[in-house]
């Protein structure tokens, strides 16, 4: 599927979003369940990469897991790449990583092993499995912590296996809902730039979930503010560079959205 | 750093704290000895020389061998029937509201009464124990293998499941390593049930077993007899889950290990 990206050229659309809901409970029509995400709709072209805003519990993850296959819309249609993620779940395989909130790391396989699950889904052989995931625990800064166990990493160092993890499938799309927001300002700023620069360095569309301003205004080129439940409530492209005063008042923009 | 004589003497002291409690029950039994009469209380040497008996003599040691093959037989049928239906019944609800209140049924039927049921239904001997050792073991089985599936992290499943692996591929990768530890516990504890187990269902006609000894040393009278013959269970007992401790040691090393003890 081709549209037209408002105002510049011809793009591909990657994940599209028309007039989704989510409710959770007993009542599938919105009359007694709780609506996590209210009619939704939205595009994101291949090659973008976009920052999902909003506070807490205003259906961020919901909307992530949609993306992902792992739930299913109530009402309105979810697309990626054409096609319907939850129940083509299958045809994804090797399509969509994902980065989660906590590092989600199997804690009976090293970092090595960790880092080889994907390419163990797709059937890659063992040696080149080893030598793709030796790769990524490199360039993450982790060669000589191969064969340690998650009990034995940081915070930090397990977050990065599951950067690695998600990287070394080499899927075009790659979905991150909070990934650093377990970690400490320091560590998860390091980890932010590492992440843009791999993602730019990659050619990947990427949709970074996040409650912090700050955050999306680092990684995002695009971003998306959502409302409680989640609605689009602010949808800006940012221009490459930002000048301060652009960015305080873009800050001060969300903030005063959030706020509401 | 500790030099090698204080770690020899830390694991001697560690050894004989484990032994402790056998000696002195093994004193108190012995000091008893000579008071008592032979014929209820028998010197631990008798005891011991009917052990080693035992152990060297094939048609005896057969007989031992042949309850634990049946223990072994039975629980390895339960485990794998157990499974299967902890599987059913952790995805379909119809499944679990039928099975689990039928399997809790079960489990309140004494193992009198299944040796019972068996002799008139079942017409070989091996039959008849087999049906016994399963019937008992499974609802235990069942319920421990259900509650590891229920219990995996939700946060793994769905991290696992995001690659999209084949059914095998997942159970290989994620269920497995995840269930593997209660499983393990699921047979050391059920392992204990079934060898108290085994000598009842031994009573439907074997002639063979230590259940039948047993059987044959109470006809006798014969204390030490009694004696060596439930050491040959419990000797058993102790040594395979020592196997299975061995195979967690190893299966676990992953994990984390705190300096301090609970
Ligand atoms: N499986 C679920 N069942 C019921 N309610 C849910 C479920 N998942 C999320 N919710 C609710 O939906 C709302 C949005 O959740 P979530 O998408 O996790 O928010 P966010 O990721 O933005 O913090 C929350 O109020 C949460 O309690
Ligand atoms: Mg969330």
């Amino acid at each position: 599927m081709t549209m037209t990206e408002p105002g510049s050229e011809a793009r591909t659309v990657e994940i599209h979003f028309e007039n989704v809901s989510k409710v959770f409970g007993r009542d599938e029509d919105g009359g007694g369940g709780f609506r996590a995400v209210d009619d939704l709709t939205l595009d994101i072209y291949a090659g973008e990469m976009v920052a999902i805003l909003g506070k807490t519990g205003c259906g961020k993850s919901t909307m992530f897991n949609m993306i992902a296959g792992l739930q299913e819309p109530t009402t309105g249609r979810v697309e990626v790449k054409g096609r319907d993620p939850f129940s083509q779940f299958d045809w994804f395989r090797g399509q969509i990583a994902i980065v989660f909130q906590n590092d989600r790391l199997l804690p009976w396989r090293t970092a090595i092993e960790n880092v080889e699950l994907g390419l163990e889904m797709l059937d890659r052989p063992p040696a080149e499995r080893r030598e793709i995931a030796q790769r990524w625990l490199t360039k993450l800064g982790l060669a000589g912590h191969e064969n340690d166990y998650p009990h034995a990493l940081s915070g930090g160092m397990r977050q990065r296996v599951s950067i690695a993890r998600a990287f070394a499938t080499d899927a075009s799309l790659l979905l991150c809902d909070e990934p650093f927001s377990a970690l400490d300002e320091i560590t998860a700023n390091r980890l932010r730039d590492e992440f843009s620069a791999l993602v730019r360095e990659n050619g990947k569309t990427a949709v970074f979930i996040t409650h912090s301003i700050n955050e999306a205004l680092q990684i995002g080129r695009r971003v998306v503010v959502l409302r409680r439940p989640a609605r689009i409530a602010l949808d800006e492209r940012l221009p490459e560079t930002l000048s301060r005063d652009e960015q305080d008042a873009m800050r001060a923009r969300i903030q005063t959205i959030l706020s509401e | 750093m500790a030099s090698a004589s204080t770690v020899a003497t830390r694991i001697s002291k560690r050894v004989a704290i484990a032994v402790a409690p056998f000696i002195v029950l093994a004193l108190v039994w012995q000091i008893a000895s000579f008071g008592l009469p032979r014929y209820l209380v028998p010197s631990l040497v008798d005891v011991f020389w009917r052990t080693t008996d035992i152990l060297t003599d094939w048609t005896q040691f057969r007989s031992a061998l042949a309850t634990a093959g049946r223990i072994m037989a039975g629980m390895i049928g339960a485990f794998v029937i157990g499974v299967a239906l902890a599987f059913v019944m952790e995805r379909s609800r119809a499944a679990d509201k039928f099975l689990g209140p039928t399997l809790n049924f079960f489990q309140g039927i004494p193992a009198l009464s299944w040796v019972v049921f068996a002799i008139i239904w079942f017409k070989g001997v091996e039959t008849r124990i087999l049906f016994i050792m399963i019937i008992t073991t499974l609802p235990a089985f069942t319920f421990q293998i259900l509650g590891a599936l229920r219990g995996m992290s939700k946060d793994l499943l769905e991290m696992t499941l995001s690659f999209r692996p084949s059914r095998w591929k997942m159970f290989k990768v994620m269920i497995l390593p995840s269930i593997l530890p209660d499983i393990l516990t699921a047979w050391r504890v059920n392992l204990g049930n079934a060898s108290r187990v085994v000598v009842v269902a031994e009573l439907v006609g074997a002639t063979g077993g230590v259940g039948y000894e047993l059987l044959q040393q109470q006809q006798l009278f014969d204390m030490a007899g009694a004696l060596a013959w439930t050491l040959q269970l419990v000797i058993f007992v102790l040594v395979t889950q020592k196997i299975i401790s061995g195979i967690e040691t190893w299966a676990f090393k992953y994990r984390a290990q705190s300096e301090r003890a609970l």
